[in-house]
Formats: C-alpha cells, structure tokens, sequence
C-alpha cells in the first residue's frame, strides 16, 4: 500500500486541483454576475476538496461519468480549463463544439465520457464502461460521480445490483451534498445514510468526511485497488456542503440558519489552507500556485470569449455519422 | 437453398458472424445466456457455448441497466447488442435510448458515438394484450441520431442485423413476433442490407404500397389479389423506417401517382403520417389521388381475439384504400 498511501504529494496534487476548481468556478460565476455570460450553470462551490481528492486517487486513463452539477469532477479529472470555459460558452473551440454546454462536458482524452443532465443516468452507463474494461483486461477503473437525490431512482438501484452481480470495476461517488435540488437529504429518504442502501446489493460501502482530503483520497484509493484486482465495485459516500443554491443565481432560502451556519464552518477552502500550513507549505509558495492557476483560468475565460460560435451548419453534424445533407 | 430458413435462425447468424468477427461484439439481455435456454425466442441459441459468458451475458431484469450497459460499452469502442424482450419494455428504458444513446454523438461534438444495437420483439396477432404487442417506431422515428430497422423476410433479417451491428450509431432492430417462423431464402454467409435503403418487393404501376415488417406480407397478398382484377400494386418495403429512403418512396409514388401507407402502428401519429406529408410536400401536383393511410385502431391492443383482428389493419382494409384512390375523382 505504500504506493497508494497519502503523502506531502498527494496534498500537493489535491491543494492545485483543488483550487483550480475553485478559482475557475469563482470566475465562471464573475462571468454570470458580470453579464459576460448567460447560460445556465450548476455551480460546484462547497464540493471543491470532494472532487479533487477523489479523482486524484485516479490514473488519467480511467473513465469518469458526472452530472450536470460536474465541473469540478472534469476540472479534477483534467479536463483543459480553456476547452471547458468555451464549451461553458458554447463556442466552437469548447471540448463540444459549443453544443452540450456546462451540463453535457465530454473529453475522452482525459477519460470524461459522459455528464449527464439526467439524474441517475450516469450509473448504468458507468457499468458498460466498466464491463468493457472488464472484457478487455485493462486494468482500467470507472469512477461515476453523483449526488444523494440520485440514489433514490431506480437506475441507481439496478445499476448497484448488475455492477456487484459482475464484479464491475467501478466506483459509485456519491457526492452526499445534502440537498436533492431544493430538498433537504431527511425529507427524501428515511435512511441515514446512503452507503447503507449498498448492503442491499452486498456491495462494498464507505462513508466518509468529503472534506477530509486524507480520509477521503484513502477510501478513494482502496476502491480503486479493488476494482483493478477484480475484487468489484465499491460505494463511496462523501459527506459535503452545496454552498450555493442549485443551479446559479437560484434561491436558497430553503436552507435554514442552522444548516448554512454548519456549512460555512465546514468549507473546505479554509480548511484545506490550514492543512497545507500544517504540512509546512508556506503562505508564499500557496499564494503563487494559486496565482498560477489565475493565469490559467483568465487566459481560459479570455479564449472562450475570443473564441467563434459554432455555426448553422453543425446541427446537421454530429447527429449521425454521415452529416445529414442541407 | 434451403427453404427451411427462418427469421430466427437468420437473426442468430448474423449475430454469430459478427461476435466471430469482432471481440467488441457483445450480446446482454434477460435469459439470454445457455444457462437460460438462449433467450425466449432462441435468438441467442449456442452462442454463449463459442463465445462464452463474458460476451453473451443474462442479465437481471433491469432495462435501464442493460441499456445504460450498452451505452457505456459502446462509448469505450464495443458494439454491444441489447435484447429488451419486447418493445413496451423499451419504455423503461427510454432516458438511456432516447437522451443517452441518440445524443451523446452530438452532445460531445462528435468526439463519442454509441455503435449500439436494441433488437426488441413486439406484434399482434397472438393474444399478448396492451403491453407485449405495441408497435411504437414513431416514437423513436421522432429522435434525431436513431435508426429504426425492421426486417419482413429472414434474408433481410440477416443482412440488416449485420449493417445494424456494424452502424457507429444506435439502431433500434424491431422483430415482429409473428415473422420470427417464416421461411425464405438463405443468402449467404456475411450478408448484408445496407440501412436506410427500402427495397421494391413488387413492382406494378398504378398505386404504391409503402410499408415494412409483417405488414409487407400482406400488402404482397393484397397485390396478388388486386392484380386478378387487373390493379397494378408496388409493394415498397422500408426496411429502415426511419431516417427512410424517400429516394426510393418517391420514385415509386411518381411513377404510379398513388400511394398507401401501412404499418401496424396506431395510425394516428404514426410514421404514415410523415411519410404521407413529405409526398404531399413533394409530390402535390403529380398525385392522382390523396395519399392514404391504414394503421392499428386508436385503442390499447385487446386481448380477446375477435377484437384483436379487428384492432389489426386487415387486407379488406387495405384493398379499400386501394380501390379508393384508384376511384377517386378530381
């Protein structure tokens, strides 16, 4: 396990993905407040650490399936800053040609192969991925993210029970932000807690602290050693905050005091920064790779806004193979 | 030539070419495998024995899962084949067809496709009720990035699953119950139908029967009978419904300048519809005669056989439409 254990380099690596999520979302909300975008757009404030410290327990060449809610699940994953802000844009240079946008963001090249606007719709995909793997013998690992609203339809339930009836080498990430859209985790399931629903398919589940990058790039990596032995899928459910309302520029005057209380002294940004301090970076070297990234992510949202829109003749491309004649 | 050859047995041929062919050809669906007995219409038969488990895999009954399987395998450069038993399943299983398999092609720009087959089994005619019998093409036909197959004879079974299987993009492969024993020409090995090309099963010049699946056997009849009375049918089978080859649909409606669409589907809003609209977009000069419709009753399919041969477009039926556009007077 020596490989696989959590070092000053793992936290490194988790600290910039880390923040390149965060400063990107920062920038992409700018960009909406600003008026320099108009679209709709799911923002991930809050799941920063969950997603950074999970798929750093990845190899680039695995697969990765999220959510319209995913941008960091693709930033974390690799996906470049410049080709996501123009297909955020719907520009012709986005990883989409401009036409899936912020909810459909696919980069093979980095293993994202599919964000689903569809909730749920992820899991059953994620297992053909997988199976695929499985036929091929390449050790490769599928990581489906997710939320806690998406354990309670039914795709979730039959792609569990086929993925642990065929060992699949796949990871359920369930993102447990507390909030299913506009309802709070206690009135849309009476469990406590979505790792116990794995029992039922005699799956393998961890709960874990999403804010806790040592805990959570452990559980991360256990289940990722696992389905490359063979030994199956596993149920990883991440306890973190939505800090924000669903989608962008939404009301969330449903969450109480208390619950928004709890979730500011749960934000991991702080809590990762005192982490670093405490693992010697000094203020300094912090400060400069997140200066870094800022130049990473103006020169992203620059390009997306210099960028073309795609034009009339694409929606008879890309519909099926052979374009459709005008 | 055997004539002994069945649309079943055609079906399981192509399928046993291509996973010989193709490792990335993959077969999932409920008792599919040896284990189960090769699936409940056979199709699957001795497959699992050359091919094994691992490609020709039973699955619990979870649509959305086999699906959604599919899907995936798909995106990571396989040709999976789904076997949702019968097409009202496919209505569980629609998010994954209808807003994953067809759309992910154009929703990632071109850089996935999903080289998918669903073979799917519906028909009336022998008593299964509302919910094993519905023709729903039209449903698909109305989703960009699908393609919708249908074979009326087991030779075009073979070939069009071998085109189907090899399409980079999803294909919906729909078996009429009722074709599954019929007997016909057995091609040879390899065979294939290219997609989106309807074939002329009868030539003639005085009206147009466009049609596809079970219903061409019918039509073919119809015309046996409409020629002793010296009425000239073309039988044009679509065999891909849609995108259709309306190439073909046109050249035959301008030569005989009538036309009856038939299919088995409910009528209303079925593909008759669209096919009779872009005639009359095209051809609204030229025709001699309004372009008619036969479909299934605006009713759920009954049970009670006296009411499913009533519910079920019927050859009286369809030499009336003839004979009414034949008669008709501008």
């Amino acid at each position: 396990m020596t490989s696989s254990s959590f070092n000053r380099d793992t936290l490194l690596d988790i600290y910039i993905r880390t923040m390149k999520i965060a400063r990107a979302d920062e920038k992409l909300r700018s960009m909406l407040m600003t008026g320099k975008l108009a679209v709709l757009y799911y923002t991930v404030r809050g799941q920063e650490l969950v997603s950074a410290a999970a798929i750093a327990a990845l190899e680039q060449s695995d697969y990765l399936v999220t959510t319209y809610r995913g941008q960091h699940d693709q930033i974390a994953k690799g996906v470049p800053l410049d080709l996501l802000f123009a297909e955020v844009a719907g520009k012709m240079t986005g990883t989409c040609k401009g036409k899936g946008g912020s909810m459909h963001i696919t980069h093979p090249e980095t293993g994202v192969m599919v964000t689903t606007g569809v909730v749920g719709s992820g899991l059953p995909i994620a297992n053909g991925l997988a199976l695929a793997s499985q036929n091929r013998g390449d050790k490769k690992v599928t990581m489906v993210c997710f939320g806690d609203g998406a354990t309670n339809i039914g795709a979730f339930h039959e792609a569990m029970n086929m993925a642990q009836l065929w060992k699949l080498p796949v990871i359920f990430f369930c993102q447990n932000n507390r909030y299913g859209e506009h309802t709070a985790f206690a009135d849309h399931t009476r469990v406590d807690s979505i790792s116990t629903r794995a029992s039922a398919y005699a799956m393998k589940a961890v709960k874990v602290d999403g804010n806790d990058a040592a805990s959570l790039y452990t559980v991360a990596r256990e289940a990722a050693d696992r389905a490359r032995a063979g030994d199956g899928p596993t149920l990883i459910e991440a306890m973190c905050y939505r800090m924000m309302g669903h989608f962008f520029g939404s009301d969330f005057s449903y969450m109480s005091k208390d619950h928004l209380a709890e979730m500011a002294a749960a934000d991991p940004l702080p809590r990762l920064r005192a982490l670093m301090l405490e693992h010697q970076f000094t203020e300094a070297e912090l400060d400069a790779i997140v200066a870094t990234i800022d130049a990473e992510v103006e020169a992203a949202a620059k390009f997306a806004e210099d960028s073309p829109f795609p034009g009339p003749e694409e929606l008879r491309i890309d519909v099926f193979e052979t374009e459709i004649a005008a | 030539m055997s004539q002994k050859f069945t649309m079943v047995a055609a079906l399981n041929r192509a399928i046993d070419e291509a996973m010989a062919e193709d490792e990335g050809v993959i077969f999932l669906g409920e008792d599919v495998a040896a284990k189960q007995g090769g699936g409940v219409f056979k199709v699957s038969s001795g497959l699992t024995e050359k091919y094994g488990e691992h490609r020709i895999r039973a699955t619990p009954i979870s649509e959305q899962a086999i699906v959604g399987a599919c899907v995936g395998a798909a995106l990571a450069g396989f040709r999976p084949i789904a076997e949702i038993m019968l097409m009202n399943f496919l209505t569980v299983c629609m998010d994954q067809i209808v807003n994953h398999a067809a759309k992910l092609r154009f929703m990632s720009g071109g850089q996935t496709n999903v080289p998918l087959v669903v073979r799917t089994t519906t028909g009336v005619g022998v008593g299964f009720g509302g919910q094993h019998s519905d023709m729903l093409e039209a449903w698909f036909a109305h989703v960009p990035g699908l393609t919708i197959v249908t074979p009326s004879n087991p030779a075009d079974a073979q070939g069009l699953m071998r085109s189907a299987i090899a399409s980079n993009d999803p294909v919906i492969f729909i078996e009429n119950i009722l074709c599954y024993g019929i007997t016909g020409e057995e091609p040879p090995a390899g065979h294939r139908v290219p997609l989106g090309k309807a074939s002329i099963s009868r030539t003639g010049s005085d009206c147009s029967i466009i049609t596809y699946g079970r219903t061409v056997l019918d039509a073919l009849e119809v015309a046996g009978q409409l020629a002793e009375e010296g009425i000239s049918i073309e039988v044009v089978d679509l065999r891909t419904i849609a995108p259709y080859d309306e190439d073909t649909v046109l050249a035959s409606v301008r030569k005989t300048g009538r036309a009856v669409i038939l299919h088995e589907a409910v009528k209303s809003y079925g593909t008759g519809a669209e096919i009779a609209s872009r005639l009359n977009e095209t051809l609204f000069g030229k025709l001699k005669a309004p372009v008619m419709r036969i479909g299934g009753s605006f009713s759920p399919v009954p049970m009670a056989s006296v009411l499913e041969q009533a519910w079920i477009p019927n050859k009286d039926e369809i030499k009336g439409a003839v004979r009414a556009t034949m008669n008709w007077k501008t």
